[in-house]
């Protein structure tokens, strides 16, 4: 919205700001001048206005010169547009308000005789024309001219009816469904029973407060006019503007509430300068009301309001003097309040009776009125204060495992990454834990993010594909994020953590030869975070394809399944080759590195303590490390070893872990060899030679019975 | 490696033993300090200490042997001298260990660049809201969180949003599908700010609260450099008995201060929101000009970062359905909201908002 200072000052004879000053104390009072561009030639200045929407009767040049009054305590100039007399009409011009609870106040103005045209030498010396030129606003004939002249100065919408072309008189009603109207915008419109009208005893004349009828509209041969201005019910025009899919300036005035008592001064106005150009008033101004609007418009309830309430919400200024009566008085009276002290008490105890202005219906309440004093006092003349507390901050119950969990990933060489919320319901499909329940939008942003994302997988896959098609190869991320599944009726959120590799080891290095991540590089970075909390028992296991248990997404003999406490907290592996190829990952890594990704379920994960460390005195006697190198079946895995050596319960066998895997020629078909090595040590003393014989000898016959031969 | 004949001893006096001694020493000595490598020291061991053909053996053999009575004594101290020279020289040859030439040759390039593990970034935004919640949790604010999928009766109704409000619109907000038989106030939504989690948290905590309440929220919108369809947002929730306005103003003048250096000066002006009245939108003196006015802050000096209020008593009285205690004539409260992902653009000078949501190596890598 633009307003011309020099406009303003046509309000406010005694203020001296320039318009520098003025822009900044409107805005540090809401009343927010976005822009300040000096127009030259003594014309002042034009203000860019960014008015929020509760404050629509400042949307207009008197609405803001109020405002400065009230800011300097100045006088505003009263709007007074005295008219000529009126011609005796044969009788009254009717008007009827049907939908009173649509229409809550009508005035319409019979002019007769005048002349439509241009003409430079109107109303108020040269004002509407330099006004006009300044804001850039075309000028098409004094009827339109005298509209626009209206809505600027007070943001009152009018409307010019062609009498002629009115058959019997006024009626506003809700329209007949079916009825048809041609609006001014050209348009041929299909009318809804719902629909709010103005019309004449045989037809519609237009949208009431959204715009006129092309039939009655104003032309160059219009000799007599009817003015009307009036008030529609916010309501009912936001439903009549947006069935038509009309937003106007008219519309957008209502819809938030226009000032009741604007109407007559409006009529007055334009009737000013309709009749600059000759013609003259035709009988009273038909003015009908109705009382119930009246009563929540203009002449609503006094509001109390306290000095005592005022401190209580504001709190303490920077001057010492702070918030008085007569702070508030002055306030509330400048912006159109009238303050009746309603106790004769002392100053700090002051109460009032506070009579609320027809043009600020955002005033309702007693907080209302507090916000007004402080607003127009000035929020940056309080002091800045503390509040007392004496309560403790309370963690969230997982914030500390939340935090673990991105630790260790971080430590593991993963950048945490967030994707979006959203997925494609193919996508949900495939990799939805509860197939079958995910959540579709209603409005989404596109199809591929149709539904809300039942897994973190998606995300974690495009992320993958974006950074390998930006010819980033090594790639290694996860992410902290909610997973949705239920029904559009029942929406279930639980965390979860998505992590995905791709690449090789060690990402920047000139001197040794890099290896590309593999499957068990993805197991440690979860082992990592399971070891974070305290299981009895945690275990990897997988499922042949046929079972259909492993997700669609990962490759079935390259894939794990987590369990913990025997439930599945997640999946991790090589993405399916066939997911990869889908994806065009493996054309986009050059080295055809395998995709790792995996997906925790951090709800499940999140029930567990988390692992609280205990320190053991470290044995001051020598360790011994044995080596052992086993033949095995293919079948056979190195779970079924490392349960055999458990299962021994040696305390000093302390340690044992593989060294190496390989497969030779030398070995029998289907089989393969493992080294491992087992560390000895006794908390108490050092292991005598044939005890160590002696666990050797049990290690042997454990792994044995398990399928493990030593090799020879 | 020198190999001189061990001298004969024909003299036993005082002066004669010394020069013998000196001779065989400062053999030692030549053959130590031209030692270079383990293998070498280890042959220096040999040839003076071996017990059967060592040098000190020899000495031992011919001279201690053949010394009159009244000079062994003198001998085998001076003896005893020389091998504990020798000893001394060959642990120092074998602590030194190869000599500089030696090392030399074992010269690699330094300047090559060092072999990185990758070290994990946290998220800008992770960071980001971390900061904002640990600089509130020092002022006695807990963290509050609450679900992304919301009823319309949190996200706007208990918000003090009227019926026809224009947020309440598809075009503004994302909401689940099948919504429309459901009675308004339970149709389900992506919450568009973290302001529901005010209500959940007073629904079941009575006054006094101090909460923050990070998360991620959602709008209609299309996305463009400083637009984005996902965000995140802190809010925050003050209410007890005489929370006032001008606290309102320096708890967030402390907070600024915290997150954004000392020198940061706050400045309050009217605003509009359903559900704080008074309203204020909070700008702070330009971070990157210091409120000179630069391109940054459109040479105002001024940035604008945060929504904030008291809390409208309607709040209250929905707050109060459930906890009678939240009655707005005997308590206050004040509410404020910002932007995450604003703010961690100007702290870290990102330019595209799409870039928190592209999980691009090269850009979280920044981070670490």
């Amino acid at each position: 919205m633009k307003i011309l200072t020099k406009w303003l000052r046509a309000y406010l004879p005694g203020l001296t700001v320039d318009d520098a000053r003025l822009a900044e104390d409107l805005t540090l009072r809401g009343i927010a001048v976005e822009g300040v561009s000096d127009l030259g030639n003594g014309n002042g200045s034009l203000y860019e206005m960014d008015i929020t929407t509760n404050r629509v009767d400042a949307m207009n040049h008197y609405g803001v010169a109020r405002e400065a009054a009230a800011i300097y305590g100045l006088a505003l100039a009263d709007l007074d547009f005295a008219l000529p007399e009126a011609r005796q009409a044969a009788k009254a011009f009717p008007v009827r308000i049907e939908a009173e609870d649509a229409c809550g106040r009508f005035t319409a103005r019979v002019l007769r005789g005048i002349t439509i045209g241009q003409s430079d030498d109107w109303f108020a010396g040269a004002e509407v024309a330099t006004y006009f030129g300044l804001l850039e606003q075309k000028r098409i004939s004094n009827a339109v001219d005298a509209t626009n002249f209206a809505w600027l100065a007070m943001g009152q919408p009018t409307h010019v009816f062609d009498l002629d072309k009115i058959e019997g008189g006024i009626v506003v009603r809700r329209a007949r469904k079916g009825e048809r109207l041609k609006t001014l915008d050209g348009v041929e419109r299909t009318l809804d029973a719902e629909d709010l009208i103005v019309a004449d005893h045989a037809k519609p004349l237009g949208l009431a407060g959204v715009m006129g009828g092309w039939d009655t509209m104003i032309t160059p041969a219009t000799t007599n006019v009817l003015v009307e201005a009036a008030w529609f019910d916010p309501m009912a025009v936001r439903r009549t503007a947006r069935r038509h899919g009309l937003h106007t300036d008219a519309s957008h005035r209502f819809e938030r509430g226009a000032d009741f008592h604007a109407a007559p001064v409006a009529s007055a106005l334009v009737s000013r300068i309709l009749l600059a150009n000759g013609g003259w008033i035709e009988g009273e101004l038909m003015d009908v009301r109705v009382a119930a609007v009246e009563a929540r418009t203009a002449n609503r309830k006094p509001i109390a309001l306290a000095l005592g309430e005022v401190r209580r919400i504001l709190g303490k200024t920077a001057d010492e003097e702070g918030i008085t009566a007569a702070t508030v008085e002055g306030v509330l009276g400048a912006l159109g309040c009238g303050l009746a002290a309603s106790k004769s008490a002392s100053q700090d105890e002051a109460e009032w009776l506070v009579t609320l202005p027809s043009w600020r219906l955002d005033l309702e309440r007693e907080i209302d009125l507090i916000e007004e004093v402080a607003r127009v006092y000035g929020y940056n003349r309080f002091a800045n204060t503390l509040p007392a507390f004496g309560e403790g901050v309370r963690a969230l119950p997982w914030a500390e495992k939340e935090s673990e969990v991105r630790r260790t990933l971080l430590a593991a060489g993963f950048h945490e990454a967030i994707a979006s919320t959203f997925c494609s319901a193919a996508e949900a499909a495939l990799t939805a834990p509860q197939p079958g329940l995910m959540v579709p939008l209603g409005n989404p942003l596109s199809e591929e993010a149709g539904v809300l994302r039942p897994s973190l997988v998606p995300g974690m896959l495009g992320m993958i594909a974006g950074n390998l098609n930006r010819d980033v190869s090594d790639v290694r991320l996860f992410e902290m994020g909610t997973v949705f599944s239920g029904t559009t009726d029942k929406v279930e959120e639980r965390p979860a953590v998505a992590f995905g590799a791709v690449g090789s080891l060690p990402e920047q290095g000139a001197l040794h030869a890099a290896r590309n991540l593999e499957f068990h590089d993805l197991k440690g970075a979860v082992e990592q975070v399971l070891a974070r909390f305290q299981a009895r028992a945690v275990y990897f296991d997988r499922f042949p394809a046929e079972a259909g248990l492993t997700p669609k997404w990962l490759h079935p003999y390259r894939a794990a399944r987590v369990a913990v406490e025997g439930a599945t907290v997640g999946w991790f592996g090589q993405l399916h080759p066939r997911e990869a190829a889908a994806r065009k990952l493996a054309a986009a890594s050059k080295l055809k590195e395998p995709v790792l990704v995996g997906e925790l379920y951090l709800d499940r994960l999140y029930k567990l303590p988390l692992r609280r460390p205990i320190a053991r005195d470290i044995s001051r006697f020598q360790p011994v490390r044995r080596d052992f190198s086993l033949v095995l079946d293919e079948s056979i895995g190195w779970e079924k070893i490392d349960q055999a050596l458990a299962g021994l319960q040696i305390p000093e066998l302390v340690e044992w872990r593989v060294r190496e895997v390989f497969r030779d020629a030398r070995l029998g078909a289907g089989e393969y060899s493992l080294l491992m090595g087992a560390t000895f040590q006794a908390a108490d003393r050092t292991l005598r030679e044939e005890e160590l014989k002696s666990y050797q000898e049990r290690v042997v016959e454990a792994v044995g019975k398990a399928g493990a031969r030593l090799r020879t | 490696m020198m190999n001189e004949e061990i001298p004969n001893l024909t003299a036993f006096d005082e002066a004669a033993l010394d020069k013998a001694f000196g001779v065989v020493e400062q053999q030692a000595r030549e053959a130590a300090a031209a030692l270079s490598g383990g293998e070498a020291v280890e042959a220096f061991r040999l040839q003076w200490l071996g017990r059967k053909q060592g040098r000190l053996t020899e000495i031992s053999a011919r001279w201690l042997k053949v010394a009159p009575p009244e000079a062994k004594k003198a001998l085998g101290q001076k003896f005893n001298a020389l091998k504990a020279v020798v000893e001394g020289l060959l642990d120092e040859a074998a602590g030194a260990g190869p000599n500089d030439a030696a090392l030399a040759a074992e010269a690699i390039d330094i300047t090559l660049p060092g072999t990185r593990r990758l070290t994990g970034a946290e998220h800008p935004i992770t960071r980001t809201l971390n900061e904002i919640t640990s600089v509130f949790a020092a002022l006695g604010y807990s963290v509050g969180v609450g679900p992304e999928v919301e009823t319309d009766y949190y996200n706007f109704e208990c918000m003090n949003f009227p019926p026809d409000h224009p947020a309440r619109d598809t075009q503004d907000t994302l909401v689940v599908a099948n919504q429309d038989r459901r009675p308004q106030r339970d149709r389900l939504l992506l919450r568009t700010h973290t302001s529901p989690v005010q209500m959940r948290t007073m629904e079941t905590q009575p006054p006094p609260v101090r909460i923050v309440i990070p998360g991620k929220v959602h709008r209609n919108d299309a996305a463009d450099a400083t637009h984005s369809p996902i965000f995140h947002q802190v809010e925050g929730l003050c209410v007890d008995t005489n929370i006032t306005f001008s606290d309102l103003k320096g708890t967030l003048d402390h907070a600024m201060k915290a997150l954004f250096g000392s020198a940061v000066k706050t400045r309050f002006y009217p605003s509009f929101f359903p559900f704080t009245e008074p309203s204020a939108d909070v700008q702070i003196s330009c971070i990157f000009c210091g409120g000179k006015g630069c391109g940054k802050c459109k040479q105002s000096g001024w940035i604008e970062l945060l929504g904030c209020g008291m809390v409208d008593p309607a709040v209250f009285a929905f707050a109060a359905e459930k906890q009678p205690a939240y009655d707005p004539k005997k308590i206050s409260g004040f509410a404020f909201g910002m932007g995450v992902e604003r703010i961690a653009m100007m702290k870290y000078g990102i330019s595209e908002i799409g870039s928190f949501y592209a999980g691009d190596m090269r850009f979280l890598g920044q981070f670490a």
